[in-house]
C-alpha cells in the first residue's frame, strides 16, 4: 500500500538533493540553477501528492503556479546569466565580485 | 499491485537522476539526467490522477530546459570534438537508456488503465475527487475561484518574458546600411515628407 509517507519520503529525498546540488557545484551556476528546478520539482510533486491525500485540486492549482514562479525565474536567471557572461567572459561564481557584496 | 511497482520504480529513478544531475561533470549531461528526473516526476503525478499537472511539468519543463540545455552549448567552451570521442563507447549506454525510457512509459500507461492508485489515509476513510476529469476539474476551480491568480501569473509570465527581453537586448553601436530607425519611420508624416508647387512655364522645381 503506497501512502502519503512515500510521496513525502520521495519529494524530501529530492529536496535534499537539490540543496546538496547546490553545495556541491558552488562554481556552477547553471548547476545551482538546475538544483533550484529540483528543489520546486520536490514541492511540487508533495503539492500533488497532498491534494490527492486531502481530496483537495487546490494543491494542483498551486502546483501550476509554482510552475509559473519557476519559468519565469528560470527566464530572468539565465537573461543575467547572458549578459553576465558577455561582459566578463566567464560565468564562475567565484568571479563574482564587481558589487563588492 | 502495478501502482505500487510503478511507483517505486518512478520514485528510485527520480531520486536516482536527481543525484546524477548534481554529480554530472559535464554540464549538458546534468540537463539530460534533469530531464529524466522530470520525466519520473510526471509518472509520479499521473500515478495519484494529477494528468494535468504531470503533461504540464512535461511541456513546461522539458521545453524551459531544453532551453537551457541550449545555453550551455552557447556559452560554455565545450569541446565537441571530446564529447563525440566517446560516442561509440556510451551508444549501448544510449540504446539502454531509450529502451527503459520506453518501458517505462509504456508500464505507466498500463499503471494508469488499472485505475489510479488510492492513497490511505489514517483513518482509512480517502476522500475520492467528486466530478469528472481532472483536467475539467482544475479548469472549473481555476476559471472560477483562481481566476484573478491565474491573470496574476499571466502578468509574472510577461514580466518575465519583457525581463528577458530588456536584459538581453543588445542595440547594435554602429549603425549599418539598411538599418531601420522605427520610430523614425513612424513619426513620418505627408505633410513633413511632400509639399505642392505650382511653378510657371519654363521654370524648373527647386528640390
Amino acid at each position: 500500500m503506497i501512502g502519503i509517507e512515500h510521496y513525502v519520503v520521495v519529494s524530501a529525498v529530492l529536496f535534499v538533493l537539490g540543496v546538496l546540488g547546490i553545495f556541491l557545484n558552488r562554481k556552477n551556476i547553471i548547476v545551482i540553477l538546475m538544483a533550484i528546478e529540483l528543489i520546486l520539482l520536490s514541492v511540487n510533486i508533495n503539492l500533488v501528492a497532498f491534494s490527492a491525500f486531502l481530496g483537495d485540486l487546490t494543491g494542483q492549482i498551486f502546483a501550476m503556479f509554482v510552475l509559473t514562479v519557476a519559468a519565469g525565474e528560470a527566464a530572468i536567471g539565465l537573461a543575467i546569466l547572458v549578459i553576465y557572461f558577455r561582459g566578463r567572459g566567464t560565468i564562475a561564481v567565484d568571479d563574482v565580485n564587481r558589487m563588492k557584496g | 499491485m502495478i501502482q505500487t511497482f510503478a511507483f517505486y520504480l518512478f520514485a528510485i529513478l527520480v531520486i536516482a537522476s536527481g543525484t546524477l544531475t548534481i554529480l554530472a561533470r559535464n554540464p549538458v549531461h546534468s540537463v539530460l539526467w534533469l530531464i529524466v528526473s522530470f520525466f519520473n516526476a510526471a509518472g509520479l503525478m499521473v500515478l495519484v490522477g494529477a494528468e494535468f499537472i504531470a503533461m504540464l511539468l512535461v511541456i513546461v519543463y522539458v521545453g524551459a530546459v531544453a532551453v537551457l540545455f541550449l545555453f550551455v552549448v552557447m556559452m560554455l567552451n565545450i569541446d565537441f570534438a571530446e564529447l563525440r570521442a566517446g560516442f561509440m563507447k556510451n551508444f549501448p549506454l544510449g540504446i539502454a537508456i531509450a529502451l527503459v525510457l520506453l518501458a517505462e512509459l509504456i508500464l505507466g500507461i498500463g499503471a494508469y488503465r488499472a485505475g489510479a492508485l488510492k492513497l490511505g489515509t489514517p483513518d482509512g476513510t480517502a476522500a475520492p475527487m467528486v466530478g469528472q476529469s481532472n483536467i475539467e476539474n482544475i479548469g472549473a476551480l481555476l476559471y472560477s475561484e483562481y481566476l484573478f491568480l491565474f491573470e496574476t501569473a499571466g502578468l509574472i509570465l510577461l514580466v518575465a518574458m519583457l525581463g528577458a527581453i530588456v536584459l538581453t537586448h543588445r542595440e547594435r553601436a554602429t549603425a549599418h546600411r539598411g538599418h531601420q530607425n522605427i520610430s523614425k519611420q513612424v513619426r513620418r508624416r505627408p505633410e513633413d515628407a511632400t509639399v505642392n508647387t505650382s511653378p510657371e512655364v519654363g521654370k524648373g522645381v527647386s528640390l
